[in-house]
Formats: C-alpha cells, sequence, structure tokens
C-alpha cells in the first residue's frame, strides 16, 4: 500500500509495507498515483497531456521515471505486498512475557482536575494508598513473569503519586536490590502533578527515575482551567517555577512535559509554544480523554482546526530548529532509520499481555485506563491472571484485528492503536475510534514530513 | 532527472528476520492516552 501526501511544499510517498519514504517532485507524484491501474502508455499520454508547457517533460523522461518506480517496486520501495498478517497473532500467542507494570501507588490526588479520565485521582472507587507490602509484591509478579527479558519497566502512577512517596522511594529500593539477582535493568518512570514537588524529590527522581512525566496543560488560562486544587485555586503558579527547577537539575536525562488539549483549546500550540518558552524542550500535548457529552470534549467541528494546528506545529518545530533552539515533540518523534521492527508494528501497544495496572489493593488491569471497570479485572499479583478470557481477547488486539484498518495506510505506525480509546468509542476493544485515528494520521504524516524535511537541511 | 529521492529508512521486510527482540518498552510506558512508531528500537545489532 502506497500513501501520498503533499505537505509544506513536500510531495511524499510513503511506501506502507517497507517503511520506505520517498520526496518526489509533481511528474512522480501524479505517475506513481497512475503506476498501479496504468499502462506506461496511458501514463504517458496523462502526463504529457497533463504538463504541456513543461520543457523537461518529455515522453521520455516520463518512461525514464516509470522505469525508477518500476525498479523501486522490484527492490520493494514501493507497492510492496502486505505479507505480515499471518505474523500478527503468531507472535503475541508466543510471547507471554510480563515487561512493564504501572503501580497505582496513590488513588488519590491533591489537584481536583475536572477533566481527569480518573475521576480525580479515585478511578470511581474508594481513596487509597498502596501498601509497601502489595507493591513489593507486584514488583515480584513482575520479575517471575518477565522471562528473559533484562529490561523492566515500572511506572509510578495515580492519583498522585507523590502522595505516597515513602513507598515509591522503598519500591526502588527494593527493585534495586532484585536487579543483580535476577539480572534485571528497572526503569521507573513517575508522573507528577508537581505540588509536592521539593528538593528531595527532584534530587531522588534526578537519581533513579528513568523518566519523569511533569502535568502542565500551557499557558496559565488554559491550564488552570481545570487544573485547581479543591479550593478551586489553578496550579500553575505554583508548579511552573518548581517544574523549570527540577528540569534545570535534571540535566541530560529524559523528561516530558505533558499536557492535555481540550475544546477549550484547540488552538494548542500556543501551549505547547508557550511550554517552549519557559525553558522545556521535551514536550507531550494530548487529545482530551472523556464523554462526548462532556463540555470539553473535542467536536467534529473541531477537527479541522486540529489538523491546521498540527501542521502549524511542525513548520514551527523546523523553524526553531532551523534556529537553533529546537523542541521535541512526543508524537513527531519518528526515527525512521532505527525505529520499531515489523514485530512491534503489528503487536500492538502490549495492554493486557506484556503492560498490565496494578492497583493498590494488588488487583491487576490491562492498563490504567481499565482500572476500576470490574469487567476487565484479569486477576492479583498474588495469583496472576485468573481471568484468561480477557487477557486472551487483548492478546488478539493487533495491528490486523480490525477490518476498518485493512486499508488504513498507518496501522504499521499506530499498530491498531489504543484499546481503552476503541473500548470508550465504540464498546469493544477491537473496535476503532475514529477521532482518534483521524488526528493519529495527521500527526503521522506531519511526523514524516519533518523527518524529510530535517533529511534535506541535512544535505543543504 | 532526478525526480524520486528515497529517505534513508529501516528496511521493515528485513526486520522480520533482524526484529522482534522484545527489549523495547510498551508503548504506554511513554509520555499514557493516545499511544508504536513513536517507540525506539532496543535492538542495537538491527
Amino acid at each position: 500500500m502506497v500513501h501520498q501526501y503533499k505537505l509544506d511544499g513536500y510531495n511524499i510517498v510513503l511506501d506502507t509495507c517497507s517503511g520506505s519514504v520517498h520526496l518526489v517532485d509533481e511528474v512522480a507524484y501524479d505517475i506513481i498515483a497512475l503506476y498501479p491501474d496504468h499502462t506506461p502508455d496511458e501514463i504517458c499520454r496523462r502526463i504529457l497531456a497533463d504538463y504541456p508547457d513543461r520543457p523537461d517533460v518529455t515522453e521520455e523522461e516520463v518512461r525514464a521515471c516509470i522505469g525508477d518506480v518500476a525498479a523501486l517496486e522490484k527492490d520493494r520501495k514501493l507497492f510492496t505486498p502486505d505479507t505480515y498478517a499471518p505474523m500478527a497473532a503468531d507472535y503475541k500467542n508466543h510471547s507471554n512475557v510480563i515487561k512493564a507494570l504501572c503501580l497505582h501507588v496513590a488513588h488519590t490526588c491533591n489537584l481536583s482536575c475536572s477533566y481527569c479520565f480518573a475521576s480525580q485521582g479515585k478511578y470511581q472507587g474508594e481513596r487509597a494508598l498502596m501498601s509497601f507490602e502489595v507493591g513489593k509484591q507486584a514488583l515480584d509478579f513482575l520479575v517471575a513473569h518477565s522471562g528473559a527479558r533484562r529490561n523492566l519497566e515500572v511506572d509510578f502512577f495515580g492519583g498522585e503519586p507523590l502522595m505516597n512517596w515513602q513507598v515509591v522511594k522503598d519500591l526502588v529500593a527494593y527493585a534495586r536490590s532484585l536487579e543483580s539477582i535476577h539480572n534485571k535493568n528497572f526503569r521507573f518512570t513517575l508522573t507528577t502533578n508537581g505540588v509536592l514537588l521539593d528538593d528531595e524529590v527532584i534530587d531522588f527522581c534526578n537519581r533513579e527515575m528513568h523518566n519523569v512525566v511533569l502535568s502542565l496543560d500551557g499557558r496559565k488560562e488554559v491550564h488552570d482551567r481545570f487544573r485547581k486544587d479543591y479550593a478551586g485555586n489553578g496550579s500553575y503558579d505554583a508548579i511552573v517555577p518548581k517544574f523549570q527547577h527540577f528540569v534545570e537539575r535534571r540535566g541530560d536525562k529524559s523528561y516530558y512535559i505533558r499536557g492535555t488539549f481540550t475544546h477549550h483549546n484547540t488552538d494548542f500550540v500556543n501551549d505547547i509554544l508557550h511550554m517552549a518558552d519557559l525553558g522545556f524542550t521535551e514536550l507531550s500535548m494530548e487529545p482530551v480523554v472523556c464523554s462526548p457529552e462532556d463540555p470539553c470534549a473535542l467536536t467534529q467541528e473541531d477537527l479541522p482546526i486540529l489538523f491546521q494546528q498540527y501542521e502549524t506545529l511542525a513548520r514551527e518545530m523546523l523553524r526553531r530548529q532551523r534556529e537553533g533552539r529546537p523542541f521535541t515533540f512526543y508524537h513527531y518523534i519518528l526515527d525512521l532509520k532505527h525505529g520499531p521492527c515489523i514485530y512491534k508494528r503489528i503487536s500492538g501497544c502490549g495492554s493486557g499481555t506484556e503492560y498490565m495496572a496494578v492497583t493498590p489493593w494488588g488487583e491487576l488491569f490491562p492498563c490504567h485506563q481499565f482500572v476500576g471497570d470490574p469487567k476487565y479485572s484479569l486477576g492479583n499479583i498474588w495469583d496472576g491472571v485468573t481471568n484468561t478470557a480477557i487477557q486472551d481477547e487483548f492478546r488478539s488486539c493487533n495491528a490486523y484485528a480490525r477490518p476498518e484498518c485493512a486499508d488504513c495506510w498507518a496501522r504499521l505506525y499506530c499498530s491498531g492503536g489504543c484499546a481503552a480509546n476503541s473500548y470508550h468509542a465504540s464498546g469493544s476493544i477491537r473496535g476503532i475510534y475514529p477521532y482518534g485515528c483521524e488526528l493519529f494520521k495527521k500527526r503521522m504524516e506531519c511526523a514524516i514530513m519533518l523527518q524529510v524535511a530535517q533529511s534535506q537541511d541535512a544535505q543543504a | 532527472m532526478d525526480r524520486i529521492k528515497t529517505i534513508e529508512t529501516r528496511d521493515l521486510c528485513a526486520s522480520v528476520t533482524t526484529g522482534g527482540c522484545g527489549e523495547c518498552q510498551t508503548s504506554c510506558q511513554s509520555a499514557k492516552t493516545s499511544c508504536v512508531a513513536n517507540q525506539p528500537c532496543e535492538n542495537n545489532e538491527q
């Protein structure tokens, strides 16, 4: 399958199944579009008729270009057939390794963000903190089910994990004690709203956390619209200096400033640029997850605005990079040369199979977005996965699981998308979330365009 | 005339034999609501 699009002056041709990306002129662009369904003679006639005043568009030139396209097809860089479908289910059926846990160390929060998918950290349940004993058992469970895999990921999540800070530190110490015994390497991530950040937390995180995710929605009025404390005060003024201090002390270790945009700030690029102007360079901005009835839900009318915003963001990133002040946007990170292999691309996100969420009580769910939904309880960290029917349902999720994806050029980039988004949109994890698909495809087009532009800059 | 420039990319067809080590992060361990193409590969021998 080939996907062609024009963006910011670049004519881009993507060969979905080989991963090849081609930058072409407008004549080649049109030839490639005609190539699958027309003979060389037909293509010649059409192109010569379409470009009557171009001295460089001769029959000899057109036939040479058709020859180049045929050579790329022979080299499996264009019109590459899809032979991966039989591998998709097979790969996941042969892997029973768990490699990541999301530890819900706190089902409580010191902010009361009205758009929170986790109902202000409570996940539709009672407030609770994870005990060290439960966390320790979760880490033992992870090691026991990790097979030969060396790198293990643990995400401290909530609610607000800093409300259970001593347990976080004790669990890190316990995990470190397991590393040499079991030949494992734990990589920790902490997601925080920043309210309880102080130098002690910052120093510990900069020593132990592989990545930190810091929640900031952008401009003060945007951030404070939703991210308030229980007295109704916005949190922007309290957390921004702490985040700046944190990142300054973090050196070259990973972090993300992570925001949420809603119907109320469809001009979200202004929020991303605000983050960049505050001195942050590793940025992520996500569409809100909520019911369609919620006033902050994104609408169909918002979609063309969001498309424009993603394009504007790509242009602005390119401009700032050329000026020597680059920043990173998570969804535009695309390593064309050394990116994920085909197995990763076809096998889905791993939720429910190699990634699970653990509640403060030790219950297992397929991921953090299913926590609190009793239908999706997988089991617990003492008995393991006992609801194998649900796990099998997640195991069957892959890039080929949904008939709607059969003709989609982006399926090897999203791998079928987010099961939770599909479930909330369609009632089934095997459904699709069409709105999310549209946003994802636009982001991928922009991300590939950025890679093309950067490769041209490097050659200039 | 050079009308087609091919950008250097990882050959997904070849990764059928070179990929699959499984040492990469799960998608949701990254920056939680709309996550695979953005993930790095951790197989240095690819």
